[in-house]
């Protein structure tokens, strides 16, 4: 029990510790170290990728005999059904993703909850008539979107399958990190000292880092992170459309003020995620109900952003491309019109972008938005996330099959460079894409209009993105 | 006074211990403590484990039928010969085997027994000894599943006593794997003069070209006292990789399994059905894996 732990370890009462304990004079750990437990993995942060990092270790058949821990600061969520309402936050699940969830059984209960899949998506400017539109030959599902309490009430259960190797903290927080020496030295602990709020304290092989784009982890180990505010907000909403359809079509729109997006919830519901200048943001989440849904219909059908100039350049640009590729340019679907709002469903958070220089260092990783952070204009944050996990479980499943110490930097490192490798140029690719629409200036516009329309052309580079 | 007590006893142990090389002690003593820096002098070994542990893991796996694949080495007692800092006997312990290592270098034995400390599961499953392999023959007479000399054999006097010990701890049926260095020109340019003397790979003074063991002597040795050769291969070692690979030829280092024979009359308790060995070593040709 804690109180035992707290009377055992002496100084757990104490004040957290700093987790600058690189330099300076080393305490002996030996009697500390023989009190706190001993984990071979601790997860910090129990959000979608930390749970499901835990999830997918605990299913893993070479981990059957290890000891895992997650920390999640907040309560335990789990749903047998869902509320009638839907809730603000969704995620837009890849196919990849999904292929994830299922591999330890969460995706059947994802879709026993409830999920909708979408096999379209059309993206277009507010400046021009320029558009893309993205599916897949087969009519196959292009992704999923998916209530983010949906997932989680799904990685619970599944935590439930494994509780014999996952040991979950609730309310529990982590509030100081000890690091080891990197090389052996006899009288130290080798391994990641935690302390909790509460005082209690643990000592893992590994520590993965998920704990979000403010990841505590990530700055006690003194990773240099790249980051940047943009000065837009998100505004979330659940939408009642004007009539039912077969909603299956993901609309996007590149606004001058940022992008705004209907992700299709059911045949009667949308998810709303509109990307703005702050003050816009504040004044959508004050505004009443009616001109709210005002505003989201004029974002989406108004042409007011045009200008003569360009939708003459965008036409004859158009026509060249039909003669050289017929079939190049796709029929322009309507989104749906709003009815109205959910009432208290609207809210706003901050955007952002970062990317983590490193994420690994010996006895430690950072999965999900602790490792890099991007606009949601591209739909992948979580899927970013997931992806990690998939690549980070691989390797410690042969590390662990292979006898290896699971907090060593061989295999870590390979983690990292495959991940950087495939995060980068998607996270860089993201901030062009949203400096370049955020603007009005022609050139601009025409530069983009014209990719848009030679990218909608042009299969091999659709099929890649 | 200590050092002079130590060094008496070490004479002891030469002429009644010929497997241990006085001489090559000496050359281990001073780096007893940088067993466990994976990037220092031993950092060749410790990448080994890349492809030792997978073939002693898997070599065992074939031949059994009854394994978790979260605990494959349960059951299995293992003897690690030369453990020095433990390198080798970690994996094989968190895999699940019982293992015993041992070393005449007591310091050795006092890093790998810090070195586990820390981990309840592995200060369980491994025991340390500081001793030779004939001290321990009278007390463990077939006793192990499995023989572990990994870069071992290329350093103790008498080769011949060291197998024949191997031989009656061994269980019958059991597995002997060797890891060591051929005696060949590309072993001299690669194995000293590249390894120690140009890039530092192997701490200068390590080896003696002339106590490398080709594999047909070791194949010679091994079926003349009942142990029969399963397999042989060759590895090398990358040096800008840091990382071994195996490849067709033993020129320079190999790793060779070998299976003692069971005694005669008896039927073989292994849930597969394997070859009955015969009293006379079986002819078998070198093969890959």
């Amino acid at each position: 029990t804690s109180a035992v732990m707290a009377v055992v370890c002496g100084r757990g009462l104490l004040a957290p510790l700093s987790g600058r304990l690189w330099a300076g004079p080393r305490v002996p750990l030996r009697s500390v170290a023989a009190a706190a437990p001993l984990y071979d993995v601790v997860v910090s942060g129990g959000g979608m990728v930390g749970s499901a990092m835990a999830a997918v270790l605990g299913h893993d058949i070479h981990f059957h005999d290890k000891k895992i821990a997650l920390l999640e600061a907040g309560p335990r969520k789990e749903y047998d059904r869902m509320p009638d309402s839907y809730s603000n936050r969704v995620s837009s699940i890849s196919p990849g993703s999904a292929t994830l969830l299922s591999s330890f059984g969460a995706w059947d209960h994802v879709c026993s909850l409830r999920l909708k899949p979408f096999r379209r998506m059309q993206v277009w400017d507010a400046c021009s008539e320029a558009m893309i539109v993205f599916e897949k030959d087969d009519l196959d599902d292009m992704g999923y979107i998916v209530e983010n309490d949906v997932i989680m009430s799904a990685l619970t259960k599944q935590l439930d399958a494994v509780a014999d190797q996952v040991e979950v903290f609730y309310r529990s927080r982590a509030v100081g990190y000890t690091w080891p020496l990197p090389s052996y030295s006899c009288d130290t602990s080798p391994w990641v000292q935690i302390e909790l709020a509460d005082g209690r304290r643990l000592q893992t092989k590994l520590l993965i880092g998920a704990d979000g784009h403010n990841s505590v982890v990530r700055k006690e180990a003194e990773i240099k992170n790249i980051e940047h505010r943009y000065d837009q907000s998100a505004v979330v909403a659940t939408l009642h459309l004007s009539e039912a359809t077969d909603n299956n079509v993901a609309w996007q729109r590149f606004l001058p003020t940022g992008p705004i997006a209907l992700l299709p919830l059911s045949d009667t519901a949308s998810s709303l995620v509109w990307s703005t200048s702050h003050e816009h943001a504040s004044e959508l989440l004050t505004m009443d109900e009616e001109s709210f849904v005002d505003s989201i219909n004029s974002a989406f059908w108004s042409n007011i952003n045009h200008s003569d100039f360009i939708d003459t350049a965008g036409a004859m640009f158009r026509s060249a491309v039909s003669l050289l590729k017929p079939s190049g340019t796709a029929v322009r679907q309507l989104p749906p019109s709003i009815a109205k709002v959910d009432p208290d469903s609207r809210a706003m958070f901050p955007l952002g972008m970062g990317h983590a220089t490193e994420y690994v260092r010996h006895r430690v990783a950072l999965i999900g938005d602790a490792a890099h952070r991007v606009h949601p204009l591209a739909g992948q944050g979580v899927n970013l996330g997931f992806g990690d996990i998939a690549c980070l479980a691989h390797h410690l499943s042969a590390a662990a099959f292979n006898g290896s110490d699971l907090g060593s930097l061989k295999h870590l490192l390979k983690f990292e460079t495959e991940r950087q490798r495939h995060n980068v140029s998607l996270i860089a690719a993201t901030d062009v894409l949203k400096r370049l629409y955020s603007t009005r200036l022609a050139p601009l516009v025409l530069l983009r209009t014209w990719g848009l329309q030679a990218t909608n052309a042009l299969p091999p580079v659709k099929v890649r993105i | 006074q200590l050092s002079l007590f130590r060094l008496t006893l070490k004479r002891f142990f030469s002429t009644s211990h010929p497997s241990v090389d006085l001489k090559e002690m000496k050359k281990f003593q001073r780096l007893a403590h940088k067993w466990w820096d994976e990037e220092g002098e031993y950092s060749a070994l410790h990448s080994m484990n890349d492809i030792r542990v997978p073939f002693i893991r898997d070599t065992l796996l074939n031949m059994s039928s009854n394994y978790h694949l979260g605990n494959p080495l349960s059951g299995v007692r293992i003897l690690d010969v030369g453990c020095g800092g433990g390198l080798l006997s970690e994996p094989l312990g968190r895999l699940g085997a019982s293992v015993t290592g041992i070393d005449p270098l007591e310091d050795n034995i006092r890093t790998a027994d810090q070195h586990k400390s820390f981990d309840p599961v592995l200060a369980e499953r491994i025991q340390y000894k500081s001793s030779s392999l004939e001290e321990i023959v009278e007390e463990s007479m077939e006793t192990f599943d499995v023989i572990v000399a990994s870069e071992v054999v290329e350093h103790v006097a008498d080769l011949e006593m060291f197998i024949k010990c191997c031989s009656r701890v061994l269980k019958p049926e059991g597995s002997l794997f060797i890891t060591t260095i051929n005696k060949t020109q590309l072993s001299y340019v690669l194995g000293i003069v590249v390894a120690e003397k140009i890039m530092g790979i192997v701490p200068e003074g390590t080896h003696e070209w002339e106590k490398f063991v080709p594999p047909e002597e070791l194949e010679r040795l091994l079926e003349s006292n009942g142990l029969s050769v399963k397999t042989v291969n060759g590895m090398l070692y990358n040096p800008l990789s840091g990382s071994w690979s195996w490849m067709e030829s033993t020129s320079v280092n190999y790793a060779m399994h070998a299976v003692k024979s069971g005694l005669q009359g008896q039927s073989s308790p292994t849930d597969v059905p394997s070859e009955m060995e015969s009293e006379q070593p079986s002819a078998t040709a070198g093969t890959t894996m």
